[in-house]
């Protein structure tokens, strides 16, 4: 017990001395968690849309003013050129074309039917799709507002409607940020976390400082215990300020769920993301080595952790890879915990993983790492 | 010039000798583009839904069987009771629950109107209310073939066309975005920490007092990165080219040209960032910290700039790879020549000026 209580004493006073490294630990974290909520907005609105009216008519205009009404859309250029309205795509200047064709309105009367054309810029396919649809549902609505005016007196009773009531819960203002902070928060303390520790322990192999404690009668597990603890106690410092700090203070995030239980998962997942650093840490050489390594799997933690791109989406074997990252289970956890208030019983198999993970690849270091070498 | 090259040489001989290093130099983009190209997207598919069905007739059925077959929703179960929605919901798996009343088809046949309710877990309110939307657009759908039966007048049908990714395929939005944020990280990372690590080693200062240019010194350990994202970035498009069936709509020379520039950007970023560090893990911790998430934020690729604060969007335009990401997708994908995005290119270029002016100015040659 002594022998941890010095070697923590070390690592601590190593820490705190290097004066390029804390803001780095402590301020880059919470700069981006207050900036990055903020640009996290998955939320397709602001729609630019070029018209091409090639009727302009009564009934071309009602439409016209209907779409820039709704909300959504945002009038790019009006004309009766499709050229220029496809140079606006080009240019990013427009993301939707609605052509209009002449005799729109007589047509429509007088035939019962009228085409009207559109034109989406599908390279982004979800803005696409939703641009799409949201013109979809003006034109059905706007439709169902001109039959409504030449039917009238039958109206009411021709046409069945389906009416969907729907309803948001746990986040009733659909606000984005309650999403993204607990998410970007997981990501940068477990960044954090897995980095320091990577680079630690091959920084003494690099300067040849490791020799010195191999030399030494400290036991393997200790050593490692050693390098292990302050991290945590970093990591869980700079989530606590990220979460109540951060979270609480400016994005107003109260917690719905129990706290401690919070806690307790984020030790046992700080544990089980500090093993992986000092395993890569074992396995490198160099510092560049191990932060390469770190950043590769940092990168496809990131990607697969369900934190920008849903995990349901993804193809069955994406979804192996998925389930066995650490970091998807306590994203995972976190939103559940602070957002819907989910208990213990919810969140057993998160917690038994986790376990099992913290265990492997802590276990794995302290059989790779060899004081001789 | 026989100088410089030998400087070359040493640095290959340095990136040679560490395998692990140059795995990941090559990994990474490769991993990137298969993960990009094949499991992830955007897009909202096989979501979890519970169907809370009390009207049990031929309308419902009819909904709840388009339910099943549409890609974005896989029925998980069917409750009886609505109480037990909170419940589904706390497991997290469950995204969106649909509730019929009682009487479903009898009220859309003698009143002519019925209600639906949809409730959806909006702790992510992205998928909520997409999915809500999409649910929208398949009751619609039924109602348009209610209405085919009684022929409805006056209709408005609307004819959609997709241009440039007709299959709406994710690998179009995202080849763009991951060819610019591989490209930057490893530029960065690489000469910011090559160089440092010679500081630190105390190498420096045996380059320094050769009588070789102390610049140049710096500038030869750029350039077997220059080389190295080069052939990365052939891999990546060969990748998406062969793997993804990306299409090149534009000049291959033309975007090789713009690269190289892009790459030289990030090149001096990280000379910037060596410049004034001193340490390997600094210089890491701030090449990777500091600059992974706001890359893949400030691109342009995972979240619309568009919807972003006005200050974020300003602080976007600081961000090389928000440039070069609209550069290729205008070559590659929309096929426009170098006239559409002279001014792109113009930026990145002051850009790289100002970095390798600014670490001119901040290289010292004698050791603190």
């Amino acid at each position: 017990m002594r022998t941890l209580k010095f070697l923590l004493r070390k690592e601590f006073k190593q820490i705190f001395r290097n004066k390029a490294l804390l803001p780095i630990i402590f301020l880059i974290p919470l700069i981006q968690l207050l900036v990055m909520p903020l640009a996290a907005d998955y939320e397709v609105k602001n729609i630019n849309i070029s018209i091409i009216d090639n009727d302009r008519s009564t009934y071309s205009r009602r439409l016209i003013s209907t779409i820039t009404a709704s909300g959504y859309f945002k009038l790019a250029s009006y004309g009766n050129s499709f050229v220029n309205a496809f140079k606006q795509i080009e240019q990013d200047k427009s993301d939707i074309i609605l052509e209009i064709p002449p005799g729109f309105e007589k047509n429509l009367v007088r035939e019962n039917r009228q085409k009207v054309f559109i034109a989406v810029n599908a390279i982004n396919g979800v803005k696409a799709s939703l641009g799409g649809s949201y013109l979809g549902s003006i034109l059905l609505n706007y439709n169902a507002d001109v039959r409504l005016q030449w039917l009238l007196p039958q109206a009411t009773n021709t046409l069945p409607t389906i009416q969907l009531s729907s309803s948001n819960w746990f986040n009733p203002t659909l606000n984005y940020r309650l999403f993204m902070v607990p998410g970007i928060l997981a990501i940068l303390v477990t960044m954090i976390g897995a980095y320091m520790c990577a680079l630690n322990i091959v920084k003494e192999k690099e300067t040849g400082t490791i020799e010195q404690i191999n030399v030494t009668p400290v036991k393997k597990h200790l050593f490692i215990l050693g390098k292990l603890i302050p991290f945590w106690v970093i990591g869980v410092f700079v989530f606590t300020v990220g979460l109540f700090g951060v979270g609480r203070l400016i994005y107003g995030i109260v917690p719905q769920g129990n706290i401690l239980l919070l806690y307790a998962f984020l030790a046992i997942f700080f544990i089980a993301v500090l093993g992986i650093g000092l395993l890569i840490s074992t396995f490198s050489q160099t510092q560049q080595q191990a932060m390469s390594v770190a950043f590769f799997f940092m990168m496809i933690f990131i990607l697969m952790s369900g934190l920008f791109t849903p995990v349901d989406s993804m193809p069955a074997w994406a979804k192996v890879i998925a389930h066995l990252n650490p970091v998807t289970h306590f994203i995972d956890v976190m939103r559940m915990v602070v957002l819907k208030g989910s208990g213990f019983h919810d969140i057993k198999y998160q917690f038994l993983g986790m376990t099992g993970f913290a265990l492997f690849f802590n276990g794995l270091a302290i059989l790779k790492y060899k004081k001789t070498s | 010039m026989k100088q410089f090259f030998t400087f070359v040489r040493k640095e290959f001989y340095h990136v040679f000798r560490d395998p692990k290093t140059l795995l990941i130099l090559f990994g990474l983009p490769i991993s990137l583009i298969v993960l990009f190209g094949f499991a992830l997207t955007n897009e909202i598919k096989n979501s979890k839904i519970v169907i809370c069905d009390y009207s049990k007739d031929a309308a419902t059925q009819r909904i709840i069987n388009k339910l099943e077959v549409s890609k974005h929703f896989e029925i998980e179960k069917s409750l009886l009771n609505y109480r037990e929605i909170e419940a589904a919901f706390k497991t997290g798996k469950v995204k969106l629950a649909v509730v019929f009343p009682a009487n479903f088809h009898e009220s859309l046949l003698h009143v002519n109107s019925a209600q639906i309710q949809v409730i959806a877990d909006a702790s992510d309110p992205n998928t909520g209310s997409t999915l809500t939307n999409y649910l929208n657009s398949i009751v619609n759908e039924y109602q348009i073939e209610l209405m085919v039966n009684n022929k409805a007048p006056y209709q408005i049908i609307a004819e959609t066309r997709l241009l440039y990714n007709p299959e709406l395929k994710g690998a179009t939005n995202f080849v763009p975005g991951v060819m610019a944020l591989v490209l930057l990280l490893v530029c960065v990372l690489m000469t910011s920490v090559s160089i440092v690590k010679e500081k630190e080693t105390g190498t420096m200062e045996v380059l320094l007092v050769s009588p070789f240019n102390p610049f140049l010194v710096i500038i030869a350990k750029a350039f077997p990165y220059f080389l190295l994202s080069l052939i990365n970035l052939s891999v990546v498009l060969m990748l998406s080219f062969l793997l993804l069936d990306m299409p090149l709509n534009g000049s291959l020379l033309l975007l090789f040209i713009l690269s190289s520039l892009f790459i030289v950007t990030a090149l001096s970023l990280g000379l910037v960032i060596s410049t004034s560090t001193n340490s390997q893990q600094t210089a890491m911790l701030i090449s990777l910290m500091g600059m992974l998430i706001p890359t893949m934020m400030f691109t342009g690729f995972l979240f619309p700039l568009e919807n972003m604060p006005m200050a974020l969007q300003v602080i976007a335009n600081a961000v090389p790879s928000k440039w070069y990401y609209i550069i290729v997708k205008s070559i590659m994908i929309k096929g426009l020549g170098f006239s559409a995005i002279w001014k792109e290119t113009l930026i990145l270029a002051g850009m790289t000026t100002v970095l390798i002016l600014i670490s001119y100015k901040k290289f010292k040659i004698r050791l603190a």
